[in-house]
């Protein structure tokens, strides 16, 4: 499944590839793209809902005010 | 006061501080004389506190985190080294430049969004719902298919649907590109997103939001950047090595030769710091995204939408385009082209073409075929006070119908051989339709009765118009660099060679089932050495959609299926607009690559001078936010011609 999500005060764009990079190496998730220019991160994932707490957790580690934006 | 002010407003006012407290402690600082020299320090560090807070705090976090190459840390490193040997003004001129570095880059990327922000203005926010006790606004969510909008002039149509009330022109500029708007009428289907001009418009939903025009289209952009381009990725794997690589040098820097040398500490650390300065990859990481965001949002202010940065960039490569022919050349709607009414014996005309048009339109006054429908349309007369009857249909050759009292026949080939006539034009580019007369009803037992010979009274021929821009948009390929076009079409060869001909197509091949327009491609894309563009519209060329490198989809008349396999459509159904997005293409391309060479060039070269003792932190300044600066800005002139380019077609 894949699935699109707004990120909340994504402010460099090093900082949106590391995220990337870290969520990619989660063994649950297929693939993931983060786009700074639009703010989003796109997930392939079998189970996303299960997957996107671990993918908060990358992004905080990098950028601690940076939101997964859950409708 | 400061709180009511936003992070980036806050961010100005402390560079501005900063920068101004910076400017007076220079000057003291080569005025010796006026001020002594620890008052001029503390005016540094003061100014060094102001602006560089923000990073060394953040350093400190991503520390506990175990981020060590995160460029606030290198930023925090370099300067507070620079504080240590008593470079006070290299190590607050860092510190600014850094900042007002940061501030440039949010500016641009918000400036940025900002221009593609007028394509998200399309989603609406309410519907207007009829019920039955008046009228209620709802969120466009909640409307059901088959529901009854009311749009008001200056509304935007919430959902996709048809006209059941009402007439006016509607602006679908931010759907197409298009300025010039489009008359509607009741009974005319219509897209979400399109500006109602005038006229109240009331409107049977058709679809539900999630597959509205307008929800399609945002989906589309909004996940255009989950698709990077080579470029893109290059820059990410680039950006994982480079940093950790410079870190390492500057450590080796600092450390090995003051061993060998036995000494020089502070001027081989300084050089160690101005690595750590250069060490960040920013100018190429914002820069590259930017130029393709970018040449995207050129793409989309004129009506086309690329559905990633990689497929922007593969565009830059196609030499070869492969074109369906109905509805992607020509317009799809038949018209009549020509009308001949057969010759009597004496050379003469046996009716007038209008007579023979008119009668056309008689025998085909209850199929709804295209081909009846044009015929009608060209008539254009009232048919309801005709005396017709015993209309049947032959299937898949034509009609035949009694009137006033004659039986009369109007159909293919097929149809005039079994009436026994071989006498008529066979060899022409169109499709025709033959009408033939078997004489009165009367001598004739019985509607199925076959008659042993009919007269033969003419023919009209009825052809697919070929869009206004087409034969433009071909020779424009052509000087983009586009070295062979070729159009496969369902069509007859003979058809298919006069648009070929006539829009000045290289090759064609006709006659072609669906699955035979997989297998063309397949042979024209093994056989080509570029990359090789297919344009379709119709839901049949799907398969070959999603076969090619690029997929361009007529979008305004295409079907569902083919838009969805396409990675580039076509909103307005203009093929004039292909050169267009080759030309952005390039030049997007063409601004990454001078990023690249440019950014590497820089930094290689302070990183030696820097190495070698020949380089100063203001140099080192200059390597990492200068050069973010420049790319950054020549990235923005993609956004800035994008608007060119929209006023250029």
């Amino acid at each position: 499944m894949k699935k699109s999500f707004k990120l909340e005060n994504l402010d460099c764009a090093n900082c949106a590839a590391k995220m990337e990079a870290a969520i990619n190496k989660l063994d649950e998730v297929e693939e993931c793209s983060i786009s700074f220019m639009t703010q989003r991160m796109n997930i392939v994932a079998d189970d996303i809902d299960a997957v996107i707490p671990k993918a908060q957790e990358c992004i905080s580690k990098v950028e601690p005010d940076c939101k997964i934006i859950v409708r | 006061m400061l709180k009511n002010l936003s992070k980036q407003q806050k961010d100005i006012f402390k560079i501005a501080a900063a920068a101004v407290i910076f400017v007076i402690a220079m000057v003291l600082h080569h005025l010796p004389d006026i001020a002594p020299a620890p008052a001029v320090i503390l005016l540094f560090l003061a100014a060094y506190i102001i602006v560089g807070y923000g990073p060394v705090s953040k350093a400190v976090v991503n520390i506990s985190h175990g981020k060590v190459f995160d460029e606030n840390f290198l930023m925090t490193v370099a300067t507070i080294g620079a504080l240590v040997l008593r470079q006070w003004d290299e190590a607050v001129a860092v510190m600014l430049f850094y900042a007002i570095g940061e501030a440039f880059e949010h500016y641009a990327v918000n400036k940025s969004r900002g221009s593609i922000s007028d394509l998200m203005d399309i989603c609406p926010d309410f519907a207007n719902r009829i019920t039955e006790d008046g009228e209620e606004t709802v969120d466009p969510y909640d409307i059901m298919p088959g529901d009854i909008i009311i749009v008001r002039p200056g509304e935007r149509i919430p959902l996709d649907g048809v006209i059941t009330e009402g007439a006016g022109s509607l602006d679908s500029s931010a759907l197409t590109g298009e300025s010039i708007p489009i008359d509607v009428a009741e009974g005319m289907a219509v897209s979400s997103g399109c500006i109602d001009l005038n006229g109240v418009l009331k409107i049977r939903v058709t679809s539900e939001f999630d597959d509205s025009t307008v929800a399609r289209i945002l989906d589309l952009v909004e996940n255009s950047g989950s698709k990077k381009a080579r470029v893109e990725k290059f820059i990410t794997k680039f950006a994982r090595y480079y940093t950790p690589a410079v870190v390492f040098s500057a450590l080796a820097l600092a450390v090995i030769p003051p061993l060998i040398l036995h000494g020089g500490w502070s001027d081989w650390i300084y050089r160690a710091l101005l690595f750590l300065i250069i060490s960040c990859p920013c100018a190429l990481v914002i820069s590259v995204p930017l130029a393709f965001f970018g040449g995207v949002g050129a793409a989309s202010r004129i009506g086309v939408l690329v559905k990633g940065s990689d497929y922007l960039e593969a565009m830059a490569d196609v030499d070869t385009i492969v074109f369906d022919k109905t509805g992607t050349l020509t317009t799809g709607i038949f018209k009549v082209a020509g009308i001949t009414p057969a010759l009597a014996e004496d050379g003469s005309s046996l009716m007038t073409e209008d007579q023979l048009l008119g009668l056309a339109a008689h025998i085909e006054m209850y199929s709804n075929h295209p081909i009846a429908r044009s015929i009608k349309e060209a008539y254009a007369n009232d048919l309801s006070d005709s005396n017709v009857s015993d209309v049947t249909e032959i299937s898949g050759k034509g009609m035949r119908a009694v009137i006033e009292g004659s039986v009369y026949y109007a159909g293919n080939a097929g149809l005039m051989h079994d009436l026994g006539i071989d006498d008529y034009p066979q060899d022409e580019a169109a499709t025709l339709v033959h009408i033939a007369c078997a004489g009165s009803a009367d001598s004739l037992s019985g509607a199925e009765a076959e008659p042993e010979h009919a007269l033969y009274l003419g023919h009209i021929a009825i052809s697919d118009a070929i869009k206004p821009n087409a034969q433009k948009a071909i020779s424009l390929m052509k000087q983009s660099g586009i070295d062979r076009t070729v159009m496969l079409t369902g069509d007859r060869e003979i058809i298919a060679d006069k648009v070929a001909s006539e829009l000045g197509i290289d090759e064609h091949i006709s006659g072609l089932l669906p699955e035979g327009k997989v297998e063309a491609f397949e042979q024209i894309i093994t056989g080509s050495d570029g990359k090789v563009a297919f344009v379709g519209d119709g839901i049949n060329d799907a398969p070959t959609l999603a076969r090619a490198d690029i997929g361009l989809a007529m979008g305004g008349m295409g079907q569902q299926a083919a838009i969805e396999a396409a990675d580039i459509v076509i909103m307005d159904d203009d093929p004039s607009k292909i050169p267009v997005i080759k030309r952005i293409s390039k030049r997007t391309i063409g601004i990454a690559k001078q990023n690249v060479v440019f950014a590497l060039a820089v930094k290689f070269a302070v990183l030696i001078l820097g190495a070698i003792g020949l380089a100063n932190m203001w140099l080192a300044v200059f390597a990492d936010v200068g050069v973010s600066v420049i790319c950054i800005l020549n990235s923005m002139r993609m956004i800035v011609s994008s608007r060119k380019e929209a006023e250029r077609i």
